[in-house]
């Protein structure tokens, strides 16, 4: 096991394990944060949702962003699947549809990091109840 | 993914291990075992509600989770991603389910410092704790500063020891530090005692690490090399983490010697307690560490100048150490901001007894009674009224409704006749009879007293005595006047806090209910309908049939009539068993 010799090695292990905790870090402030909603019903993981997910998990970690990501339901864009939802701190929820691992990464370089917006943006066709 | 499933004692014995068995194995059914990690934390506080699952990122709070919802967990919520409603805490009041614990009364007031990482972090994982910040705070004291530099720190916080007393934390490491000595002693104080109070247990569940390292702190600070915890052996799983906790510290090089590369040593050993209250004194504490009979000793000597074999020793309760590391993350002047102007920080409280929301809560001090048992804790229990909140245990006091807006802390709950204790709040209703409640506290420190100063071992048998006979219905007005008067005594006489204190429930309540006390003496009556002897059972002669069922059941024939004549119950034979109102099927026996 690992041994601690000096503050220089706690600092380092802090920084080297407090990635391991960020999902529960996140979780409790969930809106500060970029969250990526993925949809996935029936529809969504059929159409590759699940790879999706786990791209933009590895990909946001690796690119040092950090975002809550979670899954959802089906949205009702079931034409357009894997769709996912992005939600950039102080800005309205975005929709992207027909998202593969190309995409994924697209919407992570332009609109995550830049905020421009990128093709595939399903328009808003519904009010939801919260906003009533 | 990440699924925290509460490992506290409670959730624990709601089969909280098997939940986590079944949703491992779920997540394995569904090939997600390397996404999703399940881990078991300590206790998140709400144990009415429990076992809880959490789920992050979402921080969906799920309550009440029998280990068959695993199944139903893994495939909707995870693999579907649709939150399982029935499973969501509902709003009492609006009848909403509610996902978040954010949104929930029960959290929102709460400031959680001692429990920072309780039902966070996995309690059996030194690196999780690392993660949090773990021993930076003894990394920063043992790097740039002196012993007094972190007592200063310490004293600037305005920290009190949260075992009760509310002594000055730093004043107390600063005393020990000036005494010469060629071996001094850290001990922590786990012996907690009161009826109901489970704070201190759940601290070393859910977070052993931040007392091991206030403890190693502590240490440095007044050139002590040993530390020693003082815990019940009631407390098994306590143990076992604290165990594994101290053991992880050694492997990592943050206890034994040389710690973090400097010449600062320091290791932690265990001392069972058989569960006598009275050893959570310190002086008796410390005697029963050294295998003698577990009773007080005068003070002074105080132990910081003669404590455990007779070295200067310093003795804090569990909740007090895990305040300090955060002070020193965060800034003493952070600490002092959050409480009141003599009492500073939070504090935790187990909440018991006729209330909503049972379970183990932390608010700032100056919260007020009333945030904590309507807003927090969801009021009473089955719409009843609230009649009084029992604080400090048996040598607290019960406050009562003119108190509700008192802001609670050390001093204000003094002056109110009670006294902070180590945090356990019983709420009764208007079905408990103040006079058994006093009884039950004066029984359990009869129970306790170790018997070595007479005021204590006689004085409080005679005090029972005094309430048995009120009770009973056999009490006189000179009764009530000899338990004032005998109370003072008690507490001028005793040796330790625990006679000094014993007489604390039976004042209070003759402050706050005499006219309970009157009724017991002068009308022969319990006005909560407690005290069986006061009890009479009668006949409503208008809904009599003269069945004869309560005659033909009464065990002692204290029922006599005729047939389709009314009944009598004589009240001389009569044992109150309650078999003639079981069998009645037209309501005519009645409890006056």
């Amino acid at each position: 096991m690992t041994k601690v010799k000096s503050l220089a090695d706690l600092k380092r292990m802090q920084e080297e394990l407090q990635g391991k905790l960020k999902v529960r870090e996140r979780a409790t402030n969930p809106e500060g944060h970029v969250q990526v909603k993925v949809a996935m019903a029936t529809c969504g993981i059929a159409s590759g949702a699940k790879g999706v997910m786990e791209f933009m998990m590895e990909e946001l970690d690796k690119r040092n962003i950090d975002a809550v990501i979670t899954q959802t339901g089906c949205m009702g864009y079931c034409y357009a699947e894997p769709t996912i939802e992005v939600t950039i701190p102080g800005k309205e929820p975005v929709v992207f549809g027909y998202v593969d691992i190309r995409k994924a990464d697209e919407i992570i370089e332009k609109y995550i990091k830049n905020g421009e917006y990128v093709d595939g943006i399903i328009p808003v066709n519904y009010e939801s109840i919260d906003n009533k | 993914m990440h699924i925290l499933v509460c490992g506290g004692t409670g959730c624990k014995s709601s089969l909280s291990d098997s939940i986590v068995e079944n949703l491992r194995a779920e997540l394995e059914h569904h090939n997600l075992e390397d996404e999703v990690q399940v881990i078991m934390t300590g206790c998140f506080g709400f144990c009415e509600q429990g076992p809880i699952v959490k789920m992050m990122p979402d921080n969906t709070f799920y309550v009440k989770v029998q280990p068959n919802d695993a199944r139903e967990l893994i495939k909707e919520h995870i693999v579907k991603g649709r939150k399982v409603t029935r499973l969501l805490y509902e709003n009492p009041v609006s009848k909403e389910s509610v996902p978040d614990s954010k949104h929930m009364g029960f959290y929102r007031k709460q400031i959680r410092v001692a429990l920072r990482n309780c039902g966070f972090i996995n309690p059996e994982n030194i690196e999780e704790y690392i993660a949090r910040d773990g021993y930076s705070a003894i990394a920063k004291v043992l790097g740039e500063m002196t012993p007094q530099q972190a007592i200063d720190i310490i004293k600037k916080s305005g920290l009190r020891g949260r075992g009760g007393g509310g002594f000055p934390t730093g004043l107390k490491w600063e005393i020990t530090s000036k005494n010469q000595a060629d071996q001094k002693y850290v001990v922590c104080n786990a012996d907690e005692g009161d009826p109901g109070a489970f704070m201190d247990r759940s601290v070393l569940e859910g977070d052993p690490h931040s007392v091991v390292e206030a403890m190693a702190i502590c240490g440095y600070c007044i050139g002590a090399t040993k530390g020693l915890v003082y815990i019940r052996a009631e407390y098994p799983l306590a143990i076992e983490r604290l165990k594994i906790a101290i053991e992880q510290a050694r492997n990592y090089g943050l206890l034994g010697e040389s710690i973090l590369g400097t010449n600062f040593s320091f290791d932690i050993s265990l001392r069972y307690g058989a569960g006598a209250f009275v050893c959570g004194e310190e002086t008796a504490l410390i005697h029963s560490m050294e295998g003698k009979r577990g009773e007080p000793t005068v003070k002074p000597p105080f132990p910081a100048e003669s404590g455990y074999l007779g070295k200067p020793t310093v003795v804090n309760n569990v909740e007090t150490y895990a305040n300090v590391p955060v002070i020193f993350n965060k800034g003493a002047e952070w600490f002092a901001s959050i409480g009141t102007e003599k009492s500073k920080g939070t504090k935790v409280f187990a909440l018991a007894g006729k209330i909503n929301n049972v379970g183990l809560i932390e608010v700032p001090m100056g919260t007020s009674l009333r945030e904590v048992i309507f807003e927090i804790g969801g009021g009473i229990k089955n719409n009843k009224k609230f009649k009084a909140v029992q604080t400090g245990g048996p040598s607290g006091g019960c406050l009562t409704e003119k108190h509700l807006s008192t802001p609670i802390d050390y001093d204000n709950l003094i002056a109110s006749g009670s006294m902070m204790g180590s945090g356990g709040m019983i709420v009764m209703d208007e079905d408990d009879c103040m006079v058994s409640v006093a009884r039950y506290y004066l029984d359990f420190t009869v129970d306790e007293s170790c018997g070595k100063c007479s005021p204590c071992r006689i004085g409080n048998m005679r005090l029972k005595e005094i309430l048995d006979k009120i009770i009973v219905g056999n009490g006189t007005m000179e009764d009530i006047d000899r338990l004032r008067n005998l109370s003072a005594v008690i507490k001028d006489s005793s040796l330790c806090g625990l006679g000094q204190t014993a007489p604390n429930p039976v004042l209070s309540t003759l402050d706050n209910f005499m006219d309970e006390y009157i009724a017991h003496v002068k009308d022969k009556k319990c006005p909560a309908g407690r005290c069986k002897s006061l009890m009479k059972y009668e006949v409503i002669p208008e809904n009599c049939v003269g069945c004869t069922a309560c005659a033909r059941n009464c065990p002692v024939n204290a029922i006599s009539g005729e047939r389709k004549q009314t009944h009598f119950i004589d009240t001389q034979i009569c044992i109150k068993c309650g078999a003639c109102i079981e069998r009645c099927k037209f309501n005519a026996i009645v409890i006056n």
